[in-house]
């Protein structure tokens, strides 16, 4: 197959067949309530992807995901739109996609830490919680406008993950590991045990409000009624586009080069003059605030924060996307937090023994398959480039 | 403060300390074997405990009512049970992954740990809530000034004591010890030499893990109470101790147990607002001495070779 930049239509085709397809089985998925055929659609769509991948059909698509990813990334930012057109009077649904594409942008966060730099952080929903927190006492306490209050919770996650920048920059795999999960079991047992905060009962947020605009009021225009959830739908989706471009472009950067030089081999890195140091902050900080920001406006759009959403296991469900999406893939990471939020979800049945399943689950994956489901492409320096 | 006191406190921090101790020899052996950090550890730890208790269960149902007689088949089948469970998590996901990066060992237990304490919290009847753990012990206690000493810790601590006496005892006496030091100061050489490679790491996983029950079993009959999470803190801790005391170093470990529970039994003294933020502070000190001296106070045998 001749690959250049301009072979256009035929190698954008299969990316955009694989994005409608998986539009449309997520809008049947989450339109179906009966548990019977939902478990029968997961069976089905678990064999279409064994099908297409014995027929050879999933390598087009990702071919045309790594020519074409901008296009495709635009698609894919409709598809999203169009879920949401869909369930557009359906609270619970808005709120589950809401809670996908927040989840996302924490994952893409914990990526550039584990998947890029190397860093370990299984502390990731106590970054998440930290942000929510934060929304949580600005928006009872203070009168800080609440575009900012997402910038503060960002800002919150890096600085108080700055509090262990010492012991995880002096130490490195397993002793690093156990700084965080220290860290993950600390946060959880201060909330409960401080009543500043609400103690084990947590606190309210307010919802946002922007310029007047309140989020928490349903909308209505031209006589149809539409979710209040949507406004947090495109607020999220804002936010997850900017996380997903920055992503891409801090790892086709030279700093992305450098991270990944400092994960592959940290001493010949060293040699080659990198600032080993200077490099593992930036990714540790930049990885928190991506979480710290999407969890302040999970916060908003729950409305409440309590310990019991930030513990260890929750960390260990975002460090479980990352496998399943295959680490350092921003594509795998969000498919995998579409997998993993959804279908405990839909599937009451499983909803009590979703930890028990996603940590067998990442057991079976780095037993056969430690790559994860999307496995991250070999970094193309030119376009049309292939190793 | 009056020395009825400090003894309490003493005797609360040496209690602390040998399940610590306990928790973390069985780091340091896995690490001296296969240099892998085995983050499970601590989780089954609580399957022990809730082995012990099961079987305390089965054997009220059959109308078996002599303490001792109960002691022993719930020690015989905690660690029995605890000593296969180690082995096979050697086997089956350890060993496989040997050849993968370190990442991926630190994961796969991990996830194991969760898997197991998951498993107990849900099928493990009402798993979730706290349950009581039965007093076997004689309650007795001695008087000595405003010091009682209940005769269940001391039988505790004592256990405890000739547990990691033994443990030296088999490690440094014969020949299976002897095996055990070989591959964890060389493999290949211990291999040329004739040692069964494979089973030693099997036979040391189930040490460990033995020992890691018997640890859930103390803590079950000290506190009367046992629930899901206890592993994971013991765990975290128990790990903290073998760090402190040198990844490797049977003695540094059980030193590093000591020291985090003296450490422990200090800032709940010395704190007053330490009661409510008791388990706070443990891991503030973990990590913090992390920070301090990351790779412990006692440096591993070897250091990292580029």
């Amino acid at each position: 197959m001749a690959i250049s930049g301009n072979d256009g239509g035929r190698s954008l085709l299969p990316g955009a067949a694989a994005v409608v397809l998986v539009t449309v089985f997520l809008i049947i998925l989450l339109r179906v309530e009966n548990q019977k055929a939902i478990i029968a659609l997961l069976a089905l769509g678990i064999g279409a992807v064994i099908a297409a991948n014995r027929l050879g059909l999933l390598k087009p698509v990702a071919h045309s995901f790594s020519e074409r990813e901008d296009a495709l990334g635009l698609l894919a930012i409709v598809a999203t739109f169009a879920v949401g057109a869909v369930f557009h009077e359906d609270h619970f649904v808005l709120l589950l996609v809401c809670t996908v594409v927040l989840y996302t942008v924490a994952t893409l966060g914990l990526s550039i830490q584990f998947g890029y730099a190397g860093v370990l952080n299984f502390a990731g929903a106590s970054f998440f919680g930290i942000g929510a927190y934060t929304a949580a006492v600005l928006s009872q306490h203070t009168a800080v406008p609440h575009l900012l209050v997402l910038l503060i919770g960002g800002l919150m996650a890096a600085l108080i993950g700055s509090l262990l920048l010492l012991p995880v920059l002096r130490t490195r795999g397993h002793y690093a590991a156990v700084v965080t999960i220290a860290f993950a079991l600390l946060f959880k047992t201060f909330l409960e045990v401080n009543d500043v905060l609400g103690g084990p009962q947590g606190l309210q947020v307010r919802g946002m409000t922007i310029l007047g605009w309140s989020f928490n009021d349903n909308i209505e225009i031209g006589g149809v009624e539409l979710s209040f959830y949507l406004n947090y739908f495109v607020m999220s989706m804002m936010i997850v586009v900017l996380a997903f471009v920055v992503v891409r472009r801090l790892e086709r950067s030279w700093i992305g080069l450098n991270l990944d030089a400092l994960r592959l081999d940290e001493t010949a890195a060293g040699c080659f003059g990198l600032n080993i140091v200077r490099w593992k902050i930036t990714a540790f900080l930049l990885g928190n605030s991506l979480i710290g920001v999407a969890g302040t406006l999970h916060g908003m759009v729950v409305g409440f924060v309590q310990p019991n959403n930030y513990t260890f296991a929750d960390s260990l469900v975002l460090v479980s996307i990352l496998l399943l999406g295959g680490i350092g893939n921003p594509w795998g990471v969000a498919v995998a937090t579409v997998i993993v939020v959804i279908v405990p979800e839909k599937l009451q049945v499983i909803q009590e023994y979703r930890f028990f399943l996603y940590a067998a689950l990442v057991m079976m994956v780095l037993l056969f398959r430690p790559e994860g489901l999307l496995p991250r492409p070999v970094r193309r320096y030119f376009p049309g480039w292939r190793p | 403060m009056d020395l009825g006191l400090v003894a309490q406190y003493t005797m609360n921090g040496l209690m602390l300390g040998m399940m610590y101790a306990l928790v973390a020899v069985g780091f340091t052996l896995f690490f001296g074997v296969l240099d892998v950090i085995k983050f499970s550890h601590g989780d089954v730890l609580t399957v022990g405990a809730f082995t012990a208790l099961a079987s305390f269960i089965g054997l009220q149902s059959i109308g078996l009512s002599s303490d001792a007689v109960e002691l022993l088949a719930m020690l015989v089948a905690a660690l029995g049970a605890m000593a296969l469970l180690g082995a096979f998590i050697a086997r089956a996901f350890i060993l496989p992954l040997r050849s993968a990066p370190a990442l991926n060992t630190l994961l796969i237990t991990l996830m194991l740990g969760t898997v197991l304490r998951e498993a107990v919290r849900l099928f493990y009847p009402d798993g979730a809530n706290p349950k009581p753990f039965p007093r076997l012990l004689p309650a007795d206690s001695i008087n000595i000034g405003n010091f009682n000493l209940r005769l269940d810790n001391a039988i505790l601590l004592t256990a405890g004591a000739l547990v990691i006496v033994g443990l030296q005892l088999l490690l440094n006496r014969t020949k299976l010890g002897l095996a055990i030091r070989a591959v964890a100061q060389d493999e290949e050489t211990a291999k040329t030499m004739g040692v069964n490679f494979n089973a030693i790491v099997l036979i040391t996983f189930a040490i460990g893990s033995a020992l890691a029950a018997f640890a859930g079993l103390m803590n079950g009959l000290y506190y009367n109470e046992i629930n899901f999470g206890i592993g994971l803190y013991l765990g975290v801790v128990g790990f903290s101790a073998a760090i402190i005391g040198g990844l490797g170093s049977i003695y540094g470990a059980i030193l590093g147990g000591f020291l985090f529970a003296g450490l422990q039994t200090i800032g709940a003294v010395a704190l007053p607002f330490a009661s409510a933020y008791k388990d706070v502070f443990a891991f503030a000190v973990v990590i913090a001495l992390m920070a301090w001296r990351p790779t412990g106070l006692i440096p591993e045998k070897l250091s990292e070779r580029v």
